[in-house]
């Protein structure tokens, strides 16, 4: 009786929660649910402001209401002439003084944290103990209409698929390889522009593993129109302990192995055939160099989501 | 108008309007052509809101999508909002100082044929091979990339469209600084000509930088220059500085106006003068002022690093200042008042919580690391969408109530205009509101589509039946208009009962050559003065009742403007470089704008002038002012 009635009560809670969730979006992707340091700094300044701005908010309401309920024609008669005020310099001054003191609340962690983003001064640092860097850095390339992502350090080339690191941060690169596309993992932090003409560098951290998630993965779009199919310019990111992604990595860095059985020998033959054969654009191998023609496909077979299909 | 036309027949009213010079029948063709373009880029708007209407749609196709939305936001910006706006500026403005018309009649009719050209040009790329497809701000990279001539239809259009409000501009510029009534002081002009006169000097400082980006875009697609190419050492930031140097203030130009209006109705209908005039004009001046240095916050995400954005941001929350000075003011102006809830103080009195919602969101967006989330994601468009459809489009949908007596001499229906009132007002909330949180849950803008697994279902649904409300109340307008123009009931100086400007003095419409006698003003709300102490000629006259001067009506702008129109179709194919009737057709239509250029000025044409004996006609005939 008891145990029913805490199932019971888990399951409202439960219920509440998901209702919740569902006016806050999916946590795949909603800013509302961060995932990361950076969103979660965004969504503090998200509150900070709409705290601030439902006070601006409520002061107006209260003049508002007031003045249209006590100044009906209808209430006050036809014929009256109101008093032609003038102004007053008092009342000026206070409201330009107290949206001064607002604004100076909002600018203070709008500059610190503007800084803060910004700061990418331990990218590309020796670890003192070995040889590799402190951080993890991944070369992001825009395409239309798909993101090649190169590990420099670990010398593999993915596509569609950022895979990362929890709990520590990770810098990106970002160039676009033809127009103007913009990198945004809503639920991990804001987004930056891939300009055709320079690098742009910033960092994210990834708190949660993707593992998690109701789909396994966290959705990343372009933000930039871009052209037809820019709707459908999205990525996927997972994410994962450390020594998951030092697997994942050792993985990625072997050759592919030989494929086993009859049809799939004839499938890699039909794929590498010289010419019209796919390995012109799609690389199957995630060691090598970036710049791909079309997506590298290394890692197929892991995808959990092909083109925002579900594969079964 | 309509009683004039209708004597006249057809043709001659057609040839009428084709060769006025006359700021009230110029603000007749602004307020007909801006009209019939925001019914365009409203059939747009719905196109889109059909297509976002579930997950997966494919309503429209995805280029489709990308001409319709570039379209949508280009129309409702350059050739509805604007010239809607420029109606309203013609129509009031010249008679709310007291001025015969204004500075350079010719030029204002040429500023609007300009206009209507570069429009008409722009709207005939859905005819001729598809539209632009790079969304209004047309960021070059992908202009650039873009095939087919939709960019140069934009490029070409807006360069034509252009000249001719840079023109209006600088004329009102110069008829606000010199043709004011005797006794109407900077500070005694009414704040709608105040925000006409910012706004015009917005235009002026705002517009050049925009001619000097689009004509780089020309350059690179006409004759391979490589401004934006980033293979040839081009760059298209560039593009999106120079676009938002223009962008920013753009807005400004917008929004003023319809401060000015809403400044005008919340002092007519709350019978009260403006509380903190000086204020209001000191904020309005700031605005504009400010409205110059904060363009980067257009491009936070572009990487410009955190000194510029912290600059930028820090500039931008400023601009708040001033703008809440402004609602206080308003506030105050109807505290203490007697309110009339008529359709265009029912418009004011919802602007209020709209633009507030609007102006809050602006603040937030002006954190630059909040920005970076917010950037280019359904909550930007619910954003702009609040301050210029909750702020401008109101203005406009209650300037249109509140002037068209005085423009067309009959009331629009009240019942009506409040039905429109209350579905367009219901609908914009339905319509935009949730796209605030669309945007926090991760929907980017100008996505033809988005899948079911997103989470984005609903409140896109809700958003799309908000649209049709929207769409139901402009229809009631439309209706509205026809029932009124066919009943014509003709009404007299101040239908509203409560003027108190300038305008409000003379009768609606008034006579073509305005104020007979050139008013004297005493103060601020001049009109307001002379009613309180119980003047029964109206106003009281600077001037003995003379001969006037008014200048002729002349075909040429029409010419001169229909001249570039020919020429641009030249310069748009000529691109294609297998044509070999491009560079004639260029030489024609150049021909044409300079051969009319050389006639007007080698022509002499000194106008005409109005005898007294008419005037008196006119004013014992109760045509003029002072008398019903």
């Amino acid at each position: 009786m008891i145990k029913g009635l805490k199932k019971w009560r888990l399951f409202a809670l439960m219920t509440a929660l998901l209702v919740f969730l569902a006016g806050c979006g999916r946590e795949e992707i909603s800013t509302l649910l961060p995932a990361g340091e950076v969103a979660q700094d965004q969504f503090n300044l998200l509150i900070l402001s709409t705290i601030v701005m439902a006070f601006v908010i409520i002061v107006v309401t209260i003049i508002y209401v007031l003045a249209i309920v006590k100044f009906r024609r209808s209430k006050i008669g036809e014929d009256v002439i109101p008093e032609q005020v003038e102004g007053s310099a008092k009342l000026e001054f206070l409201w330009t003084a107290i949206p001064i003191v607002l604004i100076l609340i909002l600018a203070v962690p709008t500059v610190y944290s503007t800084f803060d983003l910004a700061d990418v001064s331990t990218m590309d640092v020796q670890a003192e103990d070995s040889d590799s860097m402190t951080n993890l850095t991944v070369n992001v390339t825009a395409k239309l209409y798909w993101w090649e992502f190169e590990y420099p350090e670990q010398g593999i080339v993915t596509a569609q698929e950022l895979v990362v690191p929890t709990n520590e941060r990770v810098y990106f690169n970002l160039i676009s390889a033809d127009v103007k596309h913009s990198f945004w993992i809503p639920s991990i932090g804001g987004k930056l522009d891939a300009n055709p003409e320079n690098v742009n560098t910033f960092y994210l951290t990834f708190d949660q593993e993707s593992a998690e998630l109701e789909d396994g993965v966290f959705y990343g779009k372009c933000a930039e129109l871009c052209g037809p199919s820019h709707a459908l310019m999205d990525f996927k990111v997972k994410s994962m302990d450390r020594e998951s992604f030092d697997q994942w990595v050792a993985a990625m860095q072997e050759e592919a192995t030989p494929a086993e059985g009859a049809l799939a020998q004839e499938g890699e033959q039909i794929f590498g055939a010289d010419g019209a054969g796919c390995i012109a654009c799609h690389a199957v191998s995630g060691s090598g160099a970036s710049g791909g023609v079309g997506p590298n496909v290394a890692t197929f077979g892991d995808r959990n989501r092909v083109a925002e299909l579900l594969r079964t | 108008m309509s009683s004039i036309a209708q004597k006249k027949g057809f043709g001659a009213a057609m040839w009428d309007y084709l060769t006025t010079v006359d700021h009230k029948k110029i603000a007749h063709l602004y307020l007909a052509s801006g009209g019939i373009f925001f019914l365009i880029g409203g059939i747009e708007a719905m196109l889109i809101r059909i297509q976002l209407m579930k997950a997966g749609n494919d309503f429209l196709s995805a280029g489709t999508y990308n001409e319709v939305l570039t379209m949508h936001g280009t129309t409702m910006i350059f050739l509805a909002a604007m010239p809607i706006l420029l109606a309203f500026m013609n129509a009031i403005m010249p008679l709310q100082i007291g001025a015969r018309d204004v500075a350079f009649p010719f030029l204002n009719s040429l500023g609007f044929w300009l206009f209507f050209f570069g429009g008409v040009f722009l709207n005939l790329s859905w005819f001729l091979g598809g539209a632009p497809d790079a969304g209004w701000t047309n960021y070059a990279s992908l202009a650039i990339a873009s095939e087919g001539h939709g960019i140069d239809f934009y490029a070409l259009g807006l360069t034509i469209s252009g000249f001719g409000t840079l023109i209006s501009g600088i004329n009102f510029l110069v008829t606000i600084i010199n043709m004011r009534a005797p006794g109407m002081t900077y500070m005694r002009m009414p704040l709608f000509t105040w925000t006409t006169f910012v706004a015009s000097a917005l235009i002026l400082l705002a517009f050049p930088p925009l001619t000097v980006g689009v004509f780089f875009m020309v350059f690179d697609r006409m004759f391979g220059a490589n401004f934006f190419d980033v293979t040839m050492g081009g760059n298209t930031i560039i593009w999106e500085h120079l676009f938002w140097i223009f962008g920013h203030p753009e807005v400004y130009i917008l929004i003023l106006p319809a401060f000015g209006i809403f400044s005008e109705i919340f002092a007519i209908f709350s019978r009260k003068r403006l509380f903190g005039y000086t204020a209001l004009v000191f904020a309005t001046i700031l605005i504009g002022f400010y409205g110059f240095m904060v363009w980067a916050h257009h491009m936070f995400t572009v990487g410009l690093g955190p000194t510029a954005n912290a600059v930028f941001a820090l500039a931008t929350m400023i601009i708040a200042v001033p703008t809440g000075v402004k609602i206080f003011n308003w506030l105050l102006t109807i505290w203490g008042g007697s309110i009339s809830f008529t359709t265009p103080m029912m418009y004011a009195i919802g602007f209020i919580p709209s633009f507030v919602a609007g102006g809050v969101t602006g603040v937030m967006q002006a954190i630059a690391p909040l920005d970076y989330q917010l950037h280019d994601s359904y909550f930007i468009v619910a954003h702009f969408h609040y301050v210029i459809v909750g702020g401008v489009v109101l203005a406009i949908l209650a300037a249109t109530h509140l002037y068209w007596p005085k423009m067309f001499g009959t009331m629009l229906s009240e019942k009506l205009g409040k039905w429109t009132f209350w579905l367009f007002f219901i609908g914009f909330h339905l319509t935009f509101f949730i796209q605030h949180f669309l945007g926090l849950m991760g929907m980017p803008r100008r996505v033809y589509t988005f899948g079911a697994d997103q989470g984005w279902d609903l409140f896109n649904a809700i958003s799309s039946v908000g649209a049709v409300f929207m769409a139901a109340g402009v229809i009631i307008l439309l209706v509205n208009v026809v029932m009124t123009s066919i009943k014509n009931e003709r009404v007299g100086n101040d239908p509203w009962g409560d003027g108190r400007t300038l305008e409000w003095a003379i009768a609606s419409p008034p006579p073509f050559y305005n104020f007979a006698q050139t008013p004297l003003v005493r103060g601020l709300d001049t009109f307001w003065i002379e009613k309180m102490e119980g003047n029964k000629e109206g106003m009281v006259y600077a001037e003995p009742l003379e001969e006037i001067h008014m200048p002729n009506g002349s075909f040429v702008p029409v010419v001169m403007s229909f001249g570039l129109f020919v020429a641009s179709f030249g310069a748009l194919y000529n691109m294609d470089g297998d044509k070999g009737w491009t560079i004639p057709v260029i030489i024609i239509g150049l021909a044409i704008t300079f051969g009319s250029m050389l006639f007007r000025s080698l022509k002499d044409d000194l106008g005409f002038h109005i005898s007294k004996e008419e005037l008196m006609r006119d004013v014992k005939g109760g045509k003029s002012d002072g008398l019903k």
